[in-house]
């Protein structure tokens, strides 16, 4: 087990700390299920969006100034004056909507190859935590310019806890640390949106500490059966990740330095002002789906329910789809639900950015019972209902054809390592 | 392998798509949707400039026109070098301001000429000298008014041509003008441009159309001063990129070889 380094220095430190040993052993000869797809690659780009996202706001953080007075002027100072502040700033902003569009894509991944059921539970839980940190980080993030929608997306968020019966009041006035989005509220944020981000690294080491127990699960969702079907992580996976990084880097290039303001609001270039309420106020667009759940709902503590509700949801997944078969591949019926989810998530998404009137508020309340309906009747249903197809027998199975004539080319990779 | 790939590509570009659909949200939804109608700007698209004579001559309105009310007080005296203008042309415009400074070593403001390094001399001491000189309303920072209004450089130039003779039925309150484009249609603002308000000194003819689209591009530049960096860095870096995409895509094939 114990990888044989060549290096005397390493040899002498890893008999000392064993860390080379560690990261041979994880990152390495990690044996991995050959047949992942590229959905496989969200998992990596996610973490090095993460890093992305530190790295950029670190360098943020040096230039920014958290107080009502100065955040707007010091921001466009960043824009302005600090070299390539623009593109440091574009980054970060566009970053974090690409963060989300990646992780998005991870989670409907998972949700399509049964990714959240045994024994992967508790990986998908601490998946579903990685993603409420991430959504308080990044809603805090968003009111650091002290823009209009800085500021009254501030409000709005923060007013919902008021909703809460008898405390709430007195808990929105702790949270804003006054009686009004105020400094003292910009200040807490400011901390808060600095600190988050690393308790996410260390959920996120959790995230793959459990991955690690079991392996990735695979686009036929059956478990590994031996060394004929994986391969180790390095060099298959660091190439295939490389890979899409440079993909993700395209399109995310071509945001930042071509269309850097398209997913932000113009009105964020609005100094705050209390006195004056926008005519709209949208939250960012990874928070449509959530906002149009919260609208949906004619009473405000139900809005609220339903909205956290609309994630916790997905915290007991693992026991609502109790289907033995992982993979939607092999779920003629699932699929088509699969589908239909995620059509329903976009139209939410784009009944979120709309105002709450008239048709738009009906269609809300029907896409967002049937995201419920989904989760709480769909799932459960096809597992008694649903008969899987026949699942392959192995991986290397539907692989190499039935013939199974490539059998050496399987083993050839273990050894080369 | 390939197959995969592109459907995987294709699935990715098709959720974009959509994506991207759900957030074409027109910005005043409520109200009446008013058609702003495009122009074509020298800056547009992802090689796009601006203009430097445009620049210059937009500067002028701005300076003559527009500055008497609104401030640009996130750009400096030092950033006109961006025009064309050299250093002692960029000091000798600075000069044409005056700065209150200070207070000096006997506890004294004092006025001086403007340096490059001051940011643009704002018409009103504060918000509220602001309002009392025009009668209420408060005229905006004009720095980032093309990139805080939704589809900015259209939007302002078609607000700086909208101001036409309203409906016969329509209540105007006091003091007020009518434009076309703004929302509701009320606007503080008296029409700023009618054509010939300065005398270009590159000679071009100053029609009310030719005075907007300069002004504007001068406006998008104020918002936007990093935009020609921005393209040129984005074309070498999607380059490189594609190059080096294509290089690892080229790698894994290799080494993915005997896998498949």
């Amino acid at each position: 087990m114990a990888a044989n380094f060549s290096n005397p220095v390493v040899r002498w430190i890893d008999h000392r700390l064993p860390i080379f040993t560690f990261l041979h052993h994880e990152a390495h000869e990690y044996p991995t299920p050959k047949n992942l797809s590229y959905w496989w690659n969200f998992g990596s780009l996610a973490g090095i969006a993460l890093v992305i996202m530190i790295v950029t706001g670190i360098t943020l953080a040096m230039h920014y100034t958290p107080h009502v007075d100065y955040a707007f002027s010091s921001v466009e100072r960043i824009m302005r004056d600090v070299n390539f502040g623009w593109l440091i700033r574009y980054i970060h902003m566009n970053g974090a909507s690409f963060f989300f569009i990646v992780v998005y894509i991870h989670i409907f991944r998972g949700l399509y190859y049964g990714s959240y059921k045994a024994p992967r539970e508790i990986l998908w839980m601490l998946g579903v935590v990685i993603m409420l940190l991430m959504m308080a980080t990044a809603f805090m993030g968003y009111v650091l310019p002290w823009g209009q929608m800085s500021f009254w997306g501030a409000t709005v968020i923060t007013n919902l806890f008021s909703a809460i019966p008898l405390i709430g009041d007195p808990i929105v006035t702790w949270l804003w640390g006054g009686f009004s989005v105020d400094n003292p509220t910009l200040n807490r944020f400011f901390s808060l949106h600095f600190l988050l981000p690393f308790v996410i690294v260390g959920v996120v080491i959790l995230h793959i500490v459990a991955l690690h127990r079991f392996g990735s699960n695979n686009p036929l969702g059956i478990d590994v059966k031996g060394q004929k079907d994986t391969i180790p992580f390095h060099p298959y996976y660091t190439i295939k990740d490389a890979f899409g990084l440079g993909v993700f880097l395209i399109f995310f290039a071509a945001f930042v330095f071509f269309a850097p303001n398209y997913m932000g609001h113009p009105d964020n270039y609005i100094p705050a002002n209390p006195l004056s309420t926008p005519a709209h106020i949208v939250p960012e667009w990874y928070f449509l789906p959530f906002y149009a759940i919260l609208r949906a709902i004619p009473d405000k503590l139900g809005g609220v329910l339903f909205m956290f509700g609309s994630i916790a949801v997905l915290f007991v997944l693992p026991w609502l789809d109790r289907s033995p078969v992982r993979s939607g591949q092999f779920r003629p019926i699932f699929k088509i639900f699969f589908w239909i989810l995620l059509v329903d998530v976009v139209f939410l998404t784009w009944l979120g950015g709309k105002p709450a009137e008239g048709t738009y508020v009906i269609l809300a309340r029907f896409a967002t019972a049937y995201y419920f309906i989904h989760f709480l009747v769909v799932l459960p249903a096809l597992s008694i209902f649903e008969t899987p197809k026949p699942l392959p027998k192995s991986i290397s199975e539907p692989v190499l054809g039935a013939g199974g004539g490539f059998a050496g080319a399987t083993a050839a990779p273990r050894e080369k390592v | 392998m390939i197959a995969r790939l592109t459907s995987t590509i294709a699935a990715v570009a098709i959720a974009a798509g959509a994506w991207s659909f759900a957030l074409s949200t027109p910005a005043n939804a409520a109200g009446e949707e008013i058609e702003i109608p495009s122009h074509d700007w020298s800056f547009k698209g992802p090689f796009g400039t601006y203009d430097r004579g445009a620049l210059q001559r937009g500067f002028q309105i701005y300076k003559n026109v527009c500055a008497s009310c609104h401030a640009l007080n996130y750009v400096a005296y030092r950033n006109l070098e961006h025009f064309g203008y050299n250093e002692d042309e960029v000091k000798a415009i600075a000069a044409e301001a005056t700065v209150i400074d200070g207070p000096n070593d006997e506890g004294e403001m004092f006025e001086r000429p403007g340096k490059p390094s001051d940011r643009f001399v704002a018409p009103f001491a504060n918000d509220k000298a602001a309002r009392a000189a025009n009668g209420g309303a408060f005229p905006p920072d004009l720095s980032m008014i093309v990139k805080a209004r939704p589809d900015g450089a259209n939007y302002v130039r078609s607000l700086l041509l909208g101001y036409v003779d309203p409906p016969a039925d329509f209540k105007m309150m006091e003091g007020m003008n009518y434009n076309a484009y703004f929302g509701g249609h009320q606007i503080a603002m008296a029409k700023p441009l009618y054509g010939d308000d300065v005398t270009y000194e590159d000679g071009t003819p100053t029609s009310i159309e030719q005075e907007a689209e300069d002004v504007v591009t001068f406006l998008a530049w104020a918002s936007e001063p990093e935009m020609e960096e921005r393209k040129r860095a984005g074309v070498m870096t999607l380059l490189f990129l594609l190059v080096f995409t294509g290089l690892l895509y080229a790698t894994k094939r290799k080494i993915w070889a005997d896998v498949h």
